[in-house]
């Protein structure tokens, strides 16, 4: 029998959550829960793996295929175990006016990663607009934002502080 | 530059912002006023509701300026099903970062808005979908609503009356295709944000397919100073078809960006170069374009800017008013790199259902990334501007071949950045380099 997708905690937090989670969308409308449930889900995993998202589709009464195609839809959902730390550097207009591009050559000399690669530290990704673009340049590190990072040593201290 | 000043401003959204505490709610009752407007609301007909807003010539903040007492309007009488009210705070157009300063700063404004909204359109719940990137914001609004369900304003007999008010938080997870309003409904139910082809309009059958207003956070947010001080003052405040101020983000090649709340009559040149404001250019550099409205908006030459911040008069210089959202860029900037970087991100961002958006966006990207990097061939503007009018037949005006109009926000900054500024990309082509310095990937911007 292949591995339980969660430990018995892991089951009660997700169920619980699941609950409260329903009550949100009409009795018929289950399948509306897929964004709170597989952001939840993350939550407690980190990303989500094929086998919980056949879950995820068999509690809010949908096909596999549904949860997959929703995960995959939007870039903030992992359908594959990102790294430690994933890094979403805006590189979009008003940030690279302010010298994002020049940001981001650091970062991939810093952490030996190009745009887009990750290992099991880092997910180093370009992002669109992150609605900070009077305070760029800037970037996500798991979805805590950092503003205003206009030199190397901002950047260079900030990362200094991830364990 | 000589500019005048730019006019006075009486704040209607950002008033409180900066003020301790003022996302409590005990705040909100005892500085703002708060929730008095909707207890009295909660007393009126919806059709003088209605009324009141369309005479306070309230126009949608998200994007397309629609008259938000006439879009409130179009939700029939007759049909039975529930009606929802859906709030827009994806704020994912590039350059814009107005609502999240709304969220932050007084959240209770947005919400005592939703209320007014639900009670005139007959909505009992309310969705309010933020975009994922939103941490702190979605705890502010969360931390609100569990406030306003304590105190009684949301619940089943809100604020003491016998209407019942839920309203949800939802969080997207990363995708801008959902600020687009069917995209949204799509998303909060709990799909890929794939927009719809209209009609049927949201007002018809939208969320769960039962009829739908669909409004931004800074126009529900509008509602509570209206019905405080009256619809007729609100009008008064702006021009003759846009009541109100608006919120302005500044970014870019300016001294101080940030969001300003600035009358309807303010110039962008004003803007760009008030005290109050963008206390203008950095030292030795001139303005050499601008986007008034966030990326999607065609853009504006240096000698163009003596313009209202304002809808129609967007209009008339063939670009739009849009989120706000003024990006601005200075004369060392190269404009090929700077369309890049706008095409590049409709072409992320397409959702892929309209074959000329998914094949053309990432087309045109990828021929102005050849341009910009010297291997620009002299035919090729004219294949980009081809592939922009299979996109946008129509420019300035949106209407193209899409079910929705992320099409037109990508191809209008191309054809807009090719008229204005055409002799750029011939350099480049001629050049065979980019004759603003050493790219690709060399210097862009100020970084230290
Ligand atoms: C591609 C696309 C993206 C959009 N993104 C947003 C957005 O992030 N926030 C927003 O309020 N409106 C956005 N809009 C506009 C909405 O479709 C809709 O017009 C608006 O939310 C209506 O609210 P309003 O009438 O209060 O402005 C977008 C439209 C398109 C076509
Ligand atoms: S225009 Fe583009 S984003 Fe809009 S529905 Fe079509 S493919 Fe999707
Ligand atoms: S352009 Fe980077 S946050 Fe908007």
């Amino acid at each position: 029998m292949a591995d339980p997708v969660f430990t018995p905690e892991e089951q009660k937090q997700f169920d619980t959550r699941l609950a409260e989670i329903l009550t949100r969308y009409p009795a018929d409308r289950k399948s509306a829960a897929m964004l709170p449930v597989l952001r939840m889900l993350q939550e407690i995993k980190g990303w989500c793996p094929p086998d919980a998202l056949r879950m995820v589709a068999e509690k809010l009464e949908v096909k596999a295929e549904r949860a997959y195609e929703v995960a995959s839809f939007y870039v903030m959902f992992h359908t594959t175990k990102p790294g430690k730390y994933v890094v979403d550097v805006c590189t979009n207009l008003s940030c690279s006016l302010r010298g994002a591009e020049t940001l981001l050559v650091h970062l991939e000399k810093k952490l030996g990663l190009r745009a887009g690669e990750g290992n099991e530290q880092f997910l180093l990704r370009e992002a669109e607009c992150l609605a900070s673009c009077h305070t760029g340049p800037c970037l996500q590190i798991n979805e805590d934002h950092h503003e205003n990072l206009d030199s190397r040593e901002k950047v260079d201290a900030l990362f200094a502080s991830l364990s | 530059m000589t500019v005048a000043p730019a006019p006075a401003v009486q704040t209607v959204i950002s008033t409180a912002w900066g003020q301790k505490d003022s996302h409590l709610l005990s705040e909100y009752r005892a500085k703002r006023g708060g929730y008095t407007r909707l207890q009295r609301v909660l007393g009126m007909e919806p059709s003088a509701i209605i009324d009141e807003v369309k005479k306070s010539n309230l126009r949608g903040r998200g994007g397309a300026g629609f008259p938000t007492g006439l879009k409130w309007s179009f939700v029939p009488k007759d049909n039975p099903k529930p009606r929802y009210l859906a709030v827009n705070g994806d704020e994912a157009e590039p350059g814009t970062f107005k609502d999240r300063y709304i969220l932050e700063n007084e959240p209770h404004l947005m919400l005592e808005g939703i209320g007014i909204a639900c009670k005139a359109i007959g909505a009992h719940k309310a969705y309010v979908y933020l975009r994922g990137e939103f941490k702190f914001q979605a705890q502010r609004v969360q931390a609100a609503i569990e406030e306003a369900y304590e105190a009684g304003i949301f619940g089943p007999r809100a604020m003491g009356t016998d209407f019942a008010l839920d309203v949800y938080l939802v969080r997207g997870a990363g995708a801008y295709i959902c600020g687009e309003e069917t995209g949204l409904i799509e998303s909060i139910e709990g799909k890929k944000g794939w927009p719809r082809l209209k009609p049927p309009f949201p007002a018809v059958a939208g969320l769960f397919g039962c009829p739908t207003v669909v409004n931004n956070v800074e126009t529900l947010a509008s509602l509570p100073p209206i019905f405080e001080n009256g619809a007729e003052w609100f009008a008064k405040l702006g021009t003759e078809k846009s009541g109100g101020t608006r919120l302005i983000c500044l970014s870019g090649s300016v001294n101080r960006p940030g969001v300003y709340e600035v009358s309807m009559d303010t110039t962008i040149l004003q803007v760009i170069h008030d005290q109050k404001y963008g206390q203008g250019m950095p030292a030795g550099r001139k303005v050499k374009a601008v986007i008034p409205g966030g990326s999607s908006a065609p853009v504006l030459t240096a000698d163009e800017l003596d313009v209202a911040l304002e809808f129609e008069a967007l209009k008339v210089k063939q670009t739009m008013a849009g989120s706000g959202g003024v990006i601005v860029m200075d004369d060392s900037t190269c404009m090929v790199r700077c369309l890049w970087r706008v095409t590049r991100f409709y072409a992320e961002e397409s959702c892929g259902q309209c074959t000329p958006c998914r094949e053309g966006m990432p087309w045109m990207a990828g021929l102005i990334r050849k341009i910009e990097e010297g291997r620009g061939e002299p035919e090729d503007l004219d294949i980009l501007m081809n592939v922009a009018a299979s996109i946008a037949p129509f420019p300035p005006i949106g209407l193209g071949n899409t079910i929705c109009a992320l099409g037109d926000a990508g191809a209008l900054p191309v054809q807009s950045f090719v008229q204005k500024f055409r002799s750029e990309f011939e350099a480049h082509i001629n050049e065979k380099r980019c004759p603003h310095g050493d790219h690709p990937w060399g210097h862009f911007g100020d970084w230290a």
